[in-house]
């Protein structure tokens, strides 16, 4: 640890722990050198080279061990690795790297040979290694095995080993906030610095004003990556034009919709761009303070962060007059307990002061009044994370990429019923279709698609017609949905859309802070009428009927007045998925409310169950199995089942040897 | 000034203010469940939602600054809509019981649901069933019946400091409870009830003791004695639709006889008796280096406080009991020997604007040989009820005079009632005992009125005295938190829990505003202007009993009867 700044090349180098060189980002990123001498501006770019890892001495193993990887099997796979080598005696390195993106191949191991290019190969589970290691070892690329090599400039390509960059999850992505994500050891500050790390803060604080800086941000168009898509940049300047003797920044690492991992994989996997991009921010605000707010359930991305912040503050790049340009900054871990309303901003704010985690009334704003009730700014992980290349770039090279109102990238957590699942960065403008069917490689086993959810709980459903939608904050509003925080889950022709619409339902009314009566009330009884929906004749009492057409009648009207008079985010997007399926996928609500059918065989409770009496052979199995005396007829001739006493559980179905039983 | 436009009129709004207290000025009656005035808007109930031009949603006009020339429509069919919307969800939740409930006719849910005509249960599902916690001697908490505005959570937390309720687990399943959702009687609770004042429906209300009462009338071999507070006498009436602020004194004790009670007494006169007493104390400890500042003890959810939250102030709380259980203590004692009754046979009812003081009544310090001093206490919203049920009419009867020995008092006596008027009766009467004249002027302005902390300066004989008078217990953190930061400067400190004092307390009639608490000040101080007693060492009736029965102040008799001690309690914070 800390090896770029325990050595100095020669005697005028001055720096060390705790008492660091304010040039020393630019100086090991090569830019300004007060070594003159040409053999120490030659080591110091062997170093640089050697934490790039354009070539290694020694045979180096990279495991992918996220959150993501050690549940895919990383640890075991690390750990048969470790064996392995000692076991043959072997000098070789082993990195545990962050996420690379494609969590269906985890769990993911990179090795790179002297000489030669990193090699990724995925599904590494532990039985595989030996056979993996041993075939590298000698020499020769396993080809069952192989993902793809990575491009090198200087090292003679793999034969027959097709790119990394060509592959179809990785060529049409954009990766400006996963660039360093499963490349870099996320426990080493060199190896971020090396790729040109904390160069775009360095800079700024010793060169660029904080209105600069802000103005900057605003004409690069970037906006929050948290869901709401405010510009960043106008945000922090009302923060700066507010006067305050303390003014605070946010990180948001809350991250709460189900099947969202995004910020989870960034600071898992390349920690430094987030406290770089939060130093540039506070800066730009004028902030000395900051929070990283994070849910306790991420501990290893905890660990990552606490890491890293203890390795900037050492390399005086967090901490007091940081660079010895009279800025100062102070990060603290706060740690969520788990509440998806927290990720609400105000929410978020009263749980940082240790109050309740319920969402306050704006105005005042948290920029002009918020936490402590001061001036507070509460950016995305996502957001800030862009920083460091924005600032570096500028903001006409971030501008370049995107839409009209949409510049930059956007990073997804790909989910459901897609081929390769994982985390993709795309231009903002890349169809949807481009993500499911290239990048996610379409639905697996032959389905059709049904459509894709975007923006979780808050957001809403994308149907076949609007598959090209682009991503872009106006045009997925135009189609009921909203860019959110980067949850897309895919669902095909097996997904019953009002059981969809139910989950999501059952989920915001869990998670309702309980504050205001329309999310609070609101969303239990939009979820009551759902299940009555859904519900069988059988189970169905008293005035049960009256209430489940009276419920349908008064769905929307109820989704209406939630979305019009909730406090906060949480309860005014919550009718959302209800609404737009309802929009998209009408006639599966009429077919469950009128039909009492689940088009896509889903709602247990309305499938019905017949026996072919052409196919039954009599056999008994059947009855035999079926819990609820539903099934009756004699040995050897064809039996039937009673509509009234079936409990639709479908053993029937499973133990037929004829395939008799017919499930519709 | 601000011009905005309302329902197409043009209206005149403070810079900055919410516009919810605009359109109220202006007459434009705009509902909510959980507005505290004074506090800082919460926006829970989204009940006062408007429609503002060029604003998405519709807008909470509780937590909305008034802006130049916004456009806002109050009653538009979206707003009443969501309105309707919202009291039809909290009902689809609430227990149909409005006939069974004690706050049928008083239910501000039950008043709007009127309001905005909802006929019918347009939303329906299960309902939550909680159990209701009647554990502690105050108050009952009723979570079935709770729309979780959160008013009481607020009162409890910024008002009175104490934090004894807050809000537990998410989404539908949240409910007001307590720390480990244990019962309120082991709580951190003063008993104050400023939470069932500001409760909209019937999950919170007092621990009713009427049953107790009507028994012990129906009783023969009993005799029922009533004691009624100070404050009692000047908000009753509201109860049955006479204006704020109407002394209905004699009636009431006209009513009491009716209702039965063989004896009818004034607190007042006990509160004379806390004087001289409290009086000597004071004068003791400043002429002995005692403990000072010396804090009142009069009520009983200061009391509380001061015990769980600062146990080191305990030794500067006055040892005297409060004035009901120095009533119930020479009920039982003088009273008895004086009319030959046992006092066992006795039953001593005393009628409190307060719900602490059930608490207090039931301290086990407050007995003598086994025997309570005082048995039932029940508050101004009680006893209405009983005049209800016994078909009492209140309009019809003439005014009558409480009994002998303890039914005259002094106007000190009265403004006990008042925030300020412990201060002012025990100056009264501590510079007279210091100097042996009376104050030229008896009446002491600066103690009067609804300021939350009142200081003053005052000279009696050669001695500077430092006063304070607080109300409501976050303001009595402040100077408690001064003093144990070095303050020395105070010598007496009068604290009464509620807000403005016993005149607004947690047992008086509901739904009432700021301006009926002041008309109750005003007749209070009118009736000390007006009347020729007006210090407590010139109660006879007082002076009495010290001759026949007690000696003198701070006598050993006192000390037995009139006096008691406190004790550190641990609370989980």
């Amino acid at each position: 640890m800390a090896k770029l700044l325990d050595e100095k090349c020669c005697d005028r180098c001055w720096h060390s722990p705790g008492k660091p060189c304010p040039d020393l980002v630019a100086c090991l990123a090569g830019v300004k050198s007060c070594h003159d001498s040409p053999e120490c501006i030659e080591a110091r770019q062997q170093e640089i080279s050697m934490l790039r890892r354009d070539d290694v001495r020694r045979p180096t193993v990279f495991v992918g061990a996220g959150t993501c990887g050690l549940g895919a099997g990383a640890g075991k796979t690390l750990k048969t690795l470790r064996a392995y080598l000692a076991e043959k005696a072997i000098e070789a390195d082993i990195v545990e790297v962050g996420c690379i993106g494609l969590c269906a191949a985890e769990p993911l191991v990179d090795i790179q040979m002297p000489g030669k290019p990193r090699v990724s190969f995925q599904k590494i589970k532990q039985d595989k290694i030996v056979q993996l290691m041993d075939e590298m070892l000698d020499g020769r690329v396993p080809q069952d095995m192989v993902l793809g090599q990575f491009r090198s400039d200087k090292l003679t390509a793999w034969d027959g080993v097709p790119m990394v960059d060509e592959h179809p999850f990785f060529a049409p992505q954009t990766r400006w906030v996963l660039a360093n994500c499963g490349l870099i050891d996320p426990g080493s500050i060199d190896e971020y610095i090396a790729r040109g790390g904390y160069r775009a803060f360095a800079d700024s604080i010793r060169s660029t004003t904080p209105k600069d800086l802000c103005d900057v941000v605003e004409q690069s168009g970037l906006r929050g990556r948290g869901g709401g898509g405010f510009p960043t940049g106008r945000k922090w300047k009302f923060a700066l034009n507010t006067p305050s003797d303390q003014k605070y920044l946010i990180c948001n690492a809350d991250e709460g919709d189900p099947g969202a991992f995004m910020d989870r994989a960034v600071i898992e996997g390349d920690p430094h761009r987030l406290l770089e991009g939060m130093a540039i921010a506070a800066y730009a605000m004028g902030a000395s303070k900051a929070y990283v707010y994070i849910r306790a359930e991420y501990p290893l991305a905890i660990e990552r962060l606490k890491q890293a912040i203890a390795q900037a503050k050492e390399y005086g790049l967090l901490g007091h007059n940081i660079l010895d340009s009279g800025f100062s900054l102070e990060i603290i871990i706060k740690m969520g307990a788990g509440a998806f309303v927290c990720g609400e901003e105000t929410a978020l704010i009263n749980s940082i002061e240790g109050k309740r985690g319920m969402p306050r009334p704006r105005p005042p704003f948290p920029a002009v009044q918020g936490l402590f009730g001061k001036p507070t700014i509460i950016n995305n992980v996502e957001t800030l994370s862009n920083l460091p290349p924005l600032i570096s770039n500028g903001a006409e090279w971030f501008s370049a990429v995107g839409t009209a109102n949409s510049k930059g990238t956007k990073v997804f957590a790909l989910s459901g019923k897609v081929d390769r699942t994982g985390l993709v960065e795309v231009a903002m403008g890349t169809p949807i279709r481009q993500i499911v069917m290239d990048i996610g490689g379409g639905i697996p086993g032959g389905k059709k698609f049904k459509a894709v959810q975007i923006g979780g709980p808050s957001g809403g459903c994308i149907p076949t017609q609007h598959l090209d939608t682009e991503i872009d904050y106006e045009s997925l509003k135009q189609v009921g949905a909203i860019m959110g925080s980067g949850g897309l889950v895919v669902m095909d022709e097996g997904t019953c859309m009002v059981d969809v619409a139910k989950f999501f339902m059952d989920f915001i009314q869990r998670e309702s802070c309980g504050k205001c009566i329309p999310c609070r009330e609101g969303t239990r009884r939009m979820l009551d009428i759902l299940k009555r929906i859904t519900r069988s004749r059988r189970n169905e009492a008293g005035l049960g009927a009256l209430e489940r057409f009276q419920g349908v009648m008064y769905l929307t009207r109820l989704a209406e007045s939630i979305k019009d008079t909730s406090l906060c985010g949480l309860g005014q997007t919550a009718p959302s998925p209800v609404l737009s399926t309802l929009r998209w996928f009408r006639d599966e609500y009429e077919a469950h409310i009128f039909d009492r059918r689940c088009p896509s065989g889903v709602c247990k409770d309305l499938l019905h169950y017949r026996i072919d009496t052409v196919k039954c052979k009599g056999c008994t199995l059947c009855a035999k199995k079926c819990p609820a005396d539903a099934i009756m007829g004699a040995p050897k001739s064809p039996h039937y089942i009673v509509p009234d006493k079936c409990i639709s559980c479908g053993n029937c179905e499973e133990v037929c040897r004829f395939h008799a039983v017919v499930k519709e | 000034m601000v011009t905005i436009e309302v329902n197409n009129r043009k209206i005149q709004a403070k810079e900055g203010e919410m516009l919810l207290a605009a359109l109220r000025r202006s007459g434009i009656n705009v509902p909510t469940l959980c507005n505290m005035e004074g506090l800082f808007p919460s926006g829970a109930c989204r009940m006062c939602v408007v429609e503002i031009d060029g604003q998405r949603g519709l807008t909470p006009s509780c937590a909305y600054p008034v802006q130049d020339g916004m456009k806002v429509k109050t009653h538009s069919p979206r707003a009443v809509r969501a309105r309707k919307t919202i009291i039809e969800l909290l009902l689809s939740n609430h227990p149909d019981d409005c006939l069974y409930c004690v706050r049928n006719r008083q239910c501000q849910l039950q008043g709007l649901a009127e309001e905005l005509g909802v006929r019918q249960r347009r939303y329906t599902g299960d309902k939550n069933v909680y159990k209701m916690d009647t554990s502690s001697p105050s108050i009952v908490r009723d979570p079935d019946k709770c729309i979780l505005c959160g008013k009481c959570v607020r009162m409890c937390e910024e008002v009175q400091g104490v934090s004894a309720i807050d809000f537990i687990n998410r989404g539908s399943k949240a409910i007001v409870g307590t720390a480990f959702d244990e019962g309120l009687n082991v709580s951190s609770c003063i008993n104050c009830g400023q939470c069932v004042m500001v409760c909209p429906t019937g999950a919170l209300r007092e621990q009713s003791y009427l049953k107790e009462v009507v028994d012990a009338l129906d009783d023969p071999n009993r005799v029922v004695v009533v004691q009624h507070a100070p404050s009692v006498s000047v908000t009753l009436a509201e109860e049955f639709g006479i204006k704020p602020g109407s002394d209905i004194a004699g009636v009431m004790t006209a009513a009491f006889r009716q209702l039965g009670f063989d004896r009818v007494f004034d607190t007042g006169f006990a509160a004379d008796l806390t004087i001289m007493e409290e009086g000597t104390e004071l004068v003791g400890r400043i002429k002995n280096g005692g403990k000072l500042p010396m804090m009142t003890s009069c009520s009983p959810g200061w009391i509380k406080f001061v015990e769980e939250f600062y146990p080191d102030f305990i030794e500067n709380l006055s040892s005297c009991k409060s004035p009901q259980q120095m009533m119930g203590a020479v009920i039982k004692s003088y009273f008895a020997e004086h009319e030959g009754i046992d006092p066992a046979n006795i039953f001593s009812v005393s009628i409190m604007p307060c719900t602490a003081k059930k608490f207090e009544a039931q301290r086990p310090e407050m007995a003598h040989n086994g025997l309570a001093d005082v048995d039932a206490v029940l508050t101004t919203r009680e006893l209405a009820r009983m005049i209800r049920m016994r078909g009492i009419d209140i309009g019809s009867l003439s005014a009558e005079g409480a009994d002998t020995p303890f039914g005259e008092r002094s106007t000190a006596g009265k403004i006990f009632g008042a925030s300020g008027g412990v201060m002012e009766a025990a100056l009264r009467s501590a510079h007279f005992l210091l100097t042996g004249k009376e104050l030229e002027d008896l009446k002491i302005q600066q103690v009067r009125g609804l300021d939350g902390v009142k200081e003053m300066r005052i000279k009696v004989g050669g001695l500077e005295l430092g006063a304070a008078v607080v109300s409501g217990l976050n303001n009595a953190r402040k100077v408690l938190d001064q003093i144990r930061a070095g303050r020395t400067d105070l010598h007496f400190i009068e604290v009464m829990t509620c807000p403005g004092g016993c005149i607004a307390g947690g047992g008086q009639p509901l739904n009432t505003d700021l301006d009926a608490v002041r008309a109750r000040m005003k007749t209070l101080y009118t009736i000390d202007r007006d009347e020729p007693v007006r210090t407590s060492h010139s109660n006879p009736s007082v002076q009495r009993l010290y001759k026949e029965y007690l000696g003198e102040p701070g006598g050993h008799k006192s000390h037995e009867l009139l006096h008691t001690h406190y004790q550190k309690r641990e609370v989980v914070v």
